[in-house]
């Protein structure tokens, strides 16, 4: 093994967990590097100790190696930092392909440490595969997601970010075997951040409901939003919005879903009053079933729509509540 | 305060035509404008020099049209305007555009603050401006909501990182890329944009960056990734069952059977 390159997965340990995004790079990931004859590698940046236990599940869903650095200042996101720290401790002679989940950290993270060892990056990849001359043909959606570009890159490793949700969990095994290093690492201090504090958590969750009922500019009031809420609880679901909602200052901005909002992809997405702008679909055309009410029946929601009910929401949500709510 | 803005001219993504037979983007088919996340960010910075002073710069690389997206940060508000362009720096990818941007913003001037928008709507890689950072090493904070507060010595931004919410709070010099949550942008007033109508674009080729950075590290050359392919997906539109406003009934009724049939039913 030790004479194998690498594909290293880094990974992302925030709100007290390894990112779900990680389980899904190690589903693709531990696919390329069988083609490619790589090793696969997870580092991960965190303050305290992770317990073995969470890091063997990393090993159980296809990674060879895990490597764990520790320092306290990994307890807030500080991308100056791990990046020194990522840069001090990685060896790239080795490095074939790194991965990253596309993440706000993700994002904000990776280009510098491509800036830093001078080699290509390609943002938000939705899909991954080991072209002929066994290189990573990264491919991404681009010009607003209109087009998908096919991406290769001439240095070395070959880096990229990857959408969250947009491959499935690697399936874990039990029997799988690896190898799991700890090492406590010091770190100079970030003299040009003063300050940081969490200020709240979001809240809000979108991406990873099942069920996701939205509402757009036919809904009138915040108070409106109650009556999506109720119809939501009763899928076990969540309500979101489209963005003139949250420009109005109706909902919040965690909520919104589109091109410069959250991506989701749930079982089953209401669209209520959404027109269906292209920045809108971009956000949510990955559903797996689409209903869409609006009384324009010549709103583009309805092309995108499985179902697609010409009416007003305010008299069909509360029917809709009546007859499918469980007595 | 010196702030430099970064400035990417891109196609009006709504009107661009996507050609899915041949794969190709028809770049005539649309007019072009400053990227809308841009705006914020020199809204962001027209607004600090109002309160503290100094002045705003900006800069863009891209070819000669690019003046006109120059010309219109003038007119909201920026003092002076710098466009890089020579053949050289032509089909960079984000590192290689990074590179030429922060060798431009060490021969401009000492900034205090560079503002970008979060990504551009054409390239949507959110890549410039942490790699700028990077190459200027300096700090920067992405996926910037708000400002919170801003003197001469620190600024106090929101961001949102790890699915959560965390305010930060810097020295300078800093670079931040910006979210359209950050402000509205004002529209140029009539006397603004006569004004901005004078205002020189002032040119950068290759020349001005020499010192910094060799021919090989710009453009096409100086990119480590290259696009092989475009494909233009076929817009999915999927099969609709559409019922119209005498049927919302029947439409209600329909659908319980059929989330029912898909499990949906039963929380």
């Amino acid at each position: 093994m030790a004479d194998k390159n690498k594909l290293l997965i880094i990974a992302e340990y925030s709100q007290n967990r390894i990112h779900p995004v990680v389980f899904e790079l190690l589903n693709k990931g531990r696919k390329l590097a069988d083609k490619a004859d790589l090793s696969l590698s997870v580092l991960i940046a965190a303050a305290d100790n992770i317990e073995n236990k969470e890091l063997n599940e990393l090993i159980y869903h296809g990674a060879d190696e895990v490597q764990l650095i520790v320092n306290k200042n990994f307890s807030y996101p500080d991308e100056y930092l791990f990046k020194k720290a990522i840069l001090n401790f990685l060896d790239s002679k080795q490095l074939e392909i790194i991965l990253i989940g596309a993440t706000h950290f993700g994002r904000s993270l990776a280009p510098g440490l491509a800036a830093a060892m001078k080699t290509g990056l390609t943002a938000d990849c939705t899909e991954l595969e080991i072209a002929e001359d066994g290189s990573l043909l990264q491919i991404r959606p681009a010009f607003s997601e209109n087009i998908l570009a096919h991406i290769k890159s001439n240095t070395r490793p070959q880096m990229a970010t990857v959408r969250y949700q947009e491959f499935t969990r690697a399936v874990r095994d039990e029997s799988r075997k690896g190898k799991i290093s700890i090492e406590k690492i010091t770190l100079k201090e970030n003299k040009s951040l003063k300050k940081v504090e969490k200020i709240s958590d979001q809240k809000i969750n979108i991406t990873e409901a099942e069920v996701v009922v939205a509402g757009g500019s036919g809904v009138k009031t915040r108070e409106d939003f109650k009556m999506l809420q109720e119809l939501a609880d009763i899928f076990n679901g969540v309500v979101a919005v489209s963005r003139d909602i949250v420009d109005k200052g109706l909902m919040p901005r965690e909520s919104q879903v589109g091109y410069s909002g959250q991506r989701v992809k749930p079982k089953l997405y209401f669209a209520f009053g959404i027109s269906g702008a292209p920045q809108h679909l971009a956000g949510m055309k990955e559903s797996e079933t689409i209903i869409a009410v609006n009384t324009d029946p010549s709103a583009p929601i309805f092309k995108a729509a499985d179902y697609a009910i010409e009416g007003d929401l305010y008299e069909i949500i509360p029917e809709m509540i009546k007859k499918y709510k469980k007595s | 305060m010196q702030i430099l803005v970064l400035i990417k001219q891109v196609p009006e993504m709504e009107k661009v035509q996507f050609d899915a037979e041949k794969g190709r983007i028809d770049r005539k088919s649309a007019g072009v404008e400053v990227n809308p996340f841009d705006l914020n960010a020199l809204e962001a910075a027209v607004k600090i020099r109002e309160k503290l002073g100094g002045s705003v710069t900006a800069l863009t690389m891209g070819p000669k049209r690019a003046e006109s997206a120059l010309k219109e940060a003038a007119a909201r508000g920026a003092d002076r305007v710098f466009l890089l362009t020579d053949k050289n720096f032509a089909g960079a990818d984000t590192i290689s555009t990074s590179a030429v941007l922060s060798a431009a913003a060490r021969k401009l001037g000492d900034f205090d603050l560079i503002i970008a928008g979060e990504m551009s709507v054409d390239g949507d890689t959110a890549q410039v401006g942490p790699q700028t950072a990077q190459f200027l090493e300096i700090n920067h904070a992405a996926y910037v909501s708000e400002i919170t507060s801003v003197s001469e010595n620190e600024i106090t931004v929101n961001t949102s990182l790890w699915e959560a919410n965390y305010s930060k709070t810097f020295n300078y010099p800093l670079l931040l890329t910006v979210t359209k949550d950050l402000n509205s942008p004002r529209l140029p007033s009539f006397k603004d944009k006569m004004k901005a109508r004078k205002i020189e674009v002032e040119k950068l080729d290759y020349e001005a960056v020499k010192n910094q950075l060799q021919v090989k590290e710009v453009g096409f050359k100086g990119s480590p990734t290259w696009v092989e392919n475009i494909v233009v997906p076929q817009k999915i539109e999927r099969e609709t069952k559409v019922y119209n406003k005498n049927e919302t009934e029947k439409a209600i009724a329909d659908l319980k059977e059929i989330l029912a049939a898909k499990n949906l039913m039963e929380a």
